[in-house]
């Protein structure tokens, strides 16, 4: 099925977790992550299976002001 | 007895807060931090789209050793803002938040209404929100009615440089507010701007691009420790009454009177 990590069409395997995504995507520590705009905690990463279409957000430190 | 800034029950010995952003160069960002000496370094969070991208800028931060402070900067709504102060509070390990609403994209003016709002969701989330707010006093005054012990009203619009478009309005928040810690953060320019955000009364203030943007950053984030160390003893000192006519500081007793002769 297809999903979007930052906005890039990636393809995962039918009921996919939220960790397989991230594994398969190569996400590195220190990061977050948002689906549909909605924050996952780090321990509700093996458990959120994904649907066709989820828009996924893995955000990283950055300068800030 | 030492004179510190209070944040959220917290105590620190520099009245500067820095951002992270916009300098030349990972090195003199580092360096600039350092000489600033303040103890605080505002962050934010953006999308990873290379691996370990992020990683490089946050072992620098993490190798100063300051305390951190992310931001909600970009967000344009409420929802915006509490995924991506939940977000910032997973990576960042810690529960403060810079929270940035946006109302207008022209000078990236803070929404009022939904920044009340958003303040509201946050506290109740269990953040501790340090509102960066127009100087509107009633804004202020909701803010802290909220549970906001820290207010950040502007100097001027963010990356402007214009210094302190209206003093008399930070000296009501600071008059009318006793009690909150004031940060005046976004649009100063040069450090004498620091200085009399100090001596208004602020207990500290926020600065980035007039570090960042200076031609040497380094040596103007030394201005800026000064001249707000300034600003702070002047205010602490207190200032002599201004007078509308002229009062000779040496003393007259005793001043031969040639000036007689010369009539």
């Amino acid at each position: 099925m297809q999903i979007f990590i930052n906005d890039s069409a990636f393809e995962v395997p039918e009921k996919a977790s939220a960790e397989q995504a991230l594994v398969s995507f190569g996400a590195t520590p220190p990061f977050a992550l948002a689906v549909n705009g909605q924050f996952v905690a780090q321990g509700q990463y093996p458990q959120l299976m994904l649907q066709d279409g989820d828009r996924l957000d893995i955000l990283a430190p950055i300068q800030g002001g | 007895m030492r004179d510190t800034l209070r944040i959220y029950g917290q105590e620190f010995n520099s009245r500067l807060l820095i951002g992270s952003a916009l300098y030349p160069s990972p090195k003199c960002m580092q360096e600039a931090i350092l000489a600033s000496e303040s103890e605080i370094v505002t962050v934010s969070l953006r999308r990873q789209n290379s691996q370990a991208a992020g990683d490089d800028f946050w072992q620098l931060i993490k190798d100063t050793g300051l305390t951190v402070l992310p931001n909600t900067a970009g967000c344009h709504s409420v929802q915006e803002v509490m995924t991506l102060a939940q977000m910032c509070r997973e990576v960042f390990a810690t529960d403060w938040i810079k929270l940035e609403l946006i109302g207008d994209d022209y000078n990236l003016q803070p929404d009022p209404v939904a920044l009340l709002e958003a303040a509201e969701q946050l506290l109740a989330e269990g953040f501790k929100v340090l509102p960066y707010c127009t100087d509107d006093l009633v804004i202020c005054q909701r803010l802290a009615a909220l549970g906001c012990e820290v207010i950040m009203p502007w100097a001027a619009p963010i990356g402007t440089g214009k210094g302190i478009l209206n003093p008399y309005a930070l000296q009501s928040i600071r008059e009318r507010l006793p009690h909150v810690t004031l940060i005046v953060d976004a649009g100063l320019g040069v450090p004498s701007h620091a200085c009399q955000a100090m001596e208004l009364g602020a207990d500290a203030v926020l600065l980035n691009s007039a570090i960042a943007g200076a031609n040497d950053p380094v040596l103007m984030a030394r201005a800026f420790a000064n001249a707000t160390l300034a600003g702070r003893q002047s205010y602490m000192a207190g200032p002599m009454a201004v007078k509308s006519t002229a009062v000779p500081s040496t003393p007259t007793l005793g001043m031969p009177v040639w000036h007689q002769f010369n009539e």
